[in-house]
């Protein structure tokens, strides 16, 4: 992984993917936080499920940093089963027999929506860094003009985890009477300081990578892959547990009985680090993730409404109609219980209609992607709840 | 629908249609009677994840949290009634909590176990040990009921923070209603006291 391959392996032509595609801004561009307008721009999306007749049975599933739209079925690159499949699907929490599950991947990714390694219709040639830069505002601005070409005008519920669970927020204060439900988890309200540091680790790491050509790569017939791996490598580590690690490799060495008093992958933990390291540039592209990682940094929602975060559940002077349900993951340190706990203390100061419970589980940040029966039981539970509330034909269970 | 007694009795202090906190609401069981039975906005603060996550499967708004350190975020008169059922004694400060209580709801509801009910009275004077009994069933080292106290003590509080008494009920031991008021018997035979609070 260390050197560049002769010949360029683009990740994904989006255009031989499955999923859907729709063009936005068009006529009219899209105004982006930065000032900057964008348009007209590419949304990928997939869809499960049925739209019901007045279409109140729309629930948007929002991806992490490094995830696209493919929630529910075999990914087409890495042939693994959908990154949430435990949680969406038929008879699943998220149950696509019941409602119409939409996935779009985020504006600045790289399967399929605009993004840097995209043709700037301007040039002729890959954007790179001249991409606009991109913040999780502009990404559910995006989303919500993909949900009013689906001619939905209230989604049901709005999901997603990590950054998923930062555009959640954002849905929800953006347009509160757009979204009747909304399930944040393992997110919070604002980067912090040392979420910021990591990703800059991450981003310092692509760019001190030669092959990275400040940004040009894809002009210069190269790419950035070792520099793309230790990003990878290091923001894996953050989504992990001690515990978890420690379980899973402890010190045991890989494939040998001995040091090897030389600079190889002695131990298996590190052998691990590398393969998910490689395994990732397989498929994600290096502009991009430093423009989503990028937003996520930016992301404040107390800042945009003015420095309290209670006032950004307050719309007009009202209390948020939203109906919110947040979880957390006690073994997770990235985004920990606490930024959970500030964002339900502004919803009470508000008396919103909240719910959230700290799952216990020592697989770090990585837990809500995970088989972890107590926190499906409560987004099922939720779902179920306000599924009665917004009229939707429910079976209710005997207690 | 059944629920425990003095559930059953806070339920019939709760006007249909309201906004109800119920603080320290368990698995959910009283929420769950007010909304299929008064159609209450209902929302929950639990401290266990577990009953947290029993509330939250079966549809109901609740946070894990804790009383002492959550009901300060609301905003005053967030809800018409703010329940407390047999945890105030449990509580680090009672009288914070009740001040809080009556604050952000515009009414309380508490129950509280009687620690002058004349069983427990006998216990201490002819055992001379701290009182076990079916309801409170701790020895005193492990017990989480911190702040007991008689209903006599109770109403002596709400007099002294300026809370008015809007409705009392007094139960026995089988969970019947035995008075309607405060008195020196109901403080001597009641086992427990469900009281309706309003801030003067």
């Amino acid at each position: 992984m260390s050197a560049s391959q002769p010949t360029v392996v683009v990740p994904a032509d989006a255009g031989l993917l499955p999923g859907k595609r729709v063009r936005l801004g068009d006529p009219v561009p899209m105004r982006l936080d930065s000032g900057a307008e964008l348009g007209p721009f590419e949304v990928a999306y997939q869809t499960y499920g049925t739209l019901n007749a007045d279409k109140s049975n729309a629930i948007l599933i929002c991806h992490a940093l490094t995830g696209d739209h493919f929630v529910a079925e075999t990914h087409p690159i890495t042939g693994k089963p959908g990154w949430w499949e435990m949680l969406v699907g038929p008879g699943r929490p998220v149950d696509t027999d019941r409602y119409f599950v939409i996935c779009s991947n985020v504006l600045g990714g790289c399967l399929g929506s605009s993004g840097p390694k995209d043709i700037d219709p301007a040039t002729g040639q890959p954007y790179g860094l001249s991409f606009p830069v991109i913040t999780i505002g502009d990404m559910v601005r995006a989303q919500k003009l993909l949900v009013e070409h689906l001619g939905i005008e209230k989604l049901f519920c709005v999901v997603g985890g990590s950054m998923g669970g930062m555009q959640v927020l954002q849905w929800a204060v953006a347009y509160p009477e757009s979204v009747f439900a909304a399930c944040p988890i393992a997110t919070a309200a604002r980067h912090s300081a040392q979420n910021i540091a990591f990703h800059e680790v991450g981003r310092q790491a692509i760019m001190a990578d030669p092959n990275w050509r400040g940004g040009n790569y894809l002009l210069e017939a190269t790419r950035p892959e070792a520099g793309l791996a230790v990003a990878r490598m290091a923001a894996h580590i953050t989504y992990l547990s001690q515990t978890a690690l420690h379980r899973k490799f402890g010190r045991n060495l890989q494939d040998r009985k001995a040091f090897t008093y030389g600079f190889d992958a002695d131990f298996q933990v590190e052998s691990y680090l590398r393969y998910q390291g490689a395994a990732f540039v397989e498929r994600f592209d290096a502009n991009s993730y430093l423009y989503i990682t990028r937003a996520m940094d930016y992301f404040d929602l107390a800042a945009d409404a003015g420095g309290l975060l209670a006032d950004a559940f307050r719309p007009g002077g009202k209390t948020t109609p939203v109906r919110f349900c947040l979880a957390s993951f006690t073994s997770d340190w990235l985004f920990p219980t606490s930024e959970s706990r500030a964002i339900v203390h502004a919803l009470n100061a508000v008396a919103a209609n909240v719910s959230f419970v700290e799952i216990e589980t020592d697989k770090g940040h990585d837990a809500f992607l995970l088989d972890e029966p107590e926190f499906h039981q409560v987004i099922h539970g939720f779902l179920e709840g306000c599924a009665e509330h917004r009229g939707l034909t429910v079976r209710r269970r005997a207690r | 629908m059944d629920i425990r007694d003095d559930l059953k009795l806070i339920a019939e202090m709760v006007q249909p249609n309201s906004r109800v906190l119920d603080v320290g609401c368990g698995d959910g069981a009283l929420l769950d009677y007010l909304r299929h039975t008064k159609s209450v906005d209902g929302r929950g603060i639990e401290l266990s994840m577990d009953g947290v996550r029993q509330c939250v499967a079966h549809g109901l708004s609740v946070i894990q949290g804790d009383a002492e350190t959550d009901l300060k975020d609301y905003p005053a008169d967030a809800f018409d009634y703010v329940i407390l059922g047999q945890t105030l004694q449990a509580m680090r400060n009672p009288r914070e909590v009740l001040d809080l209580m009556c604050r952000i709801g515009r009414r309380a509801i508490v129950s509280v176990p009687n620690f002058g009910y004349w069983r427990i009275r006998l216990q201490l004077l002819a055992t001379g040990r701290m009182p076990v009994t079916e309801k409170l069933g701790y020895q005193w080292w492990e017990t989480p009921n911190i702040h007991f106290c008689t209903l006599r003590d109770f109403v002596v509080l709400t007099e002294e923070m300026g809370i008015r008494i809007e409705q009392a009920r007094i139960l026995d031991r089988a969970g019947r209603v035995t008075g309607r008021a405060h008195s020196g018997f109901a403080n001597l035979l009641g086992e427990q006291g469900v009281f309706l609070l309003k801030r003067d």
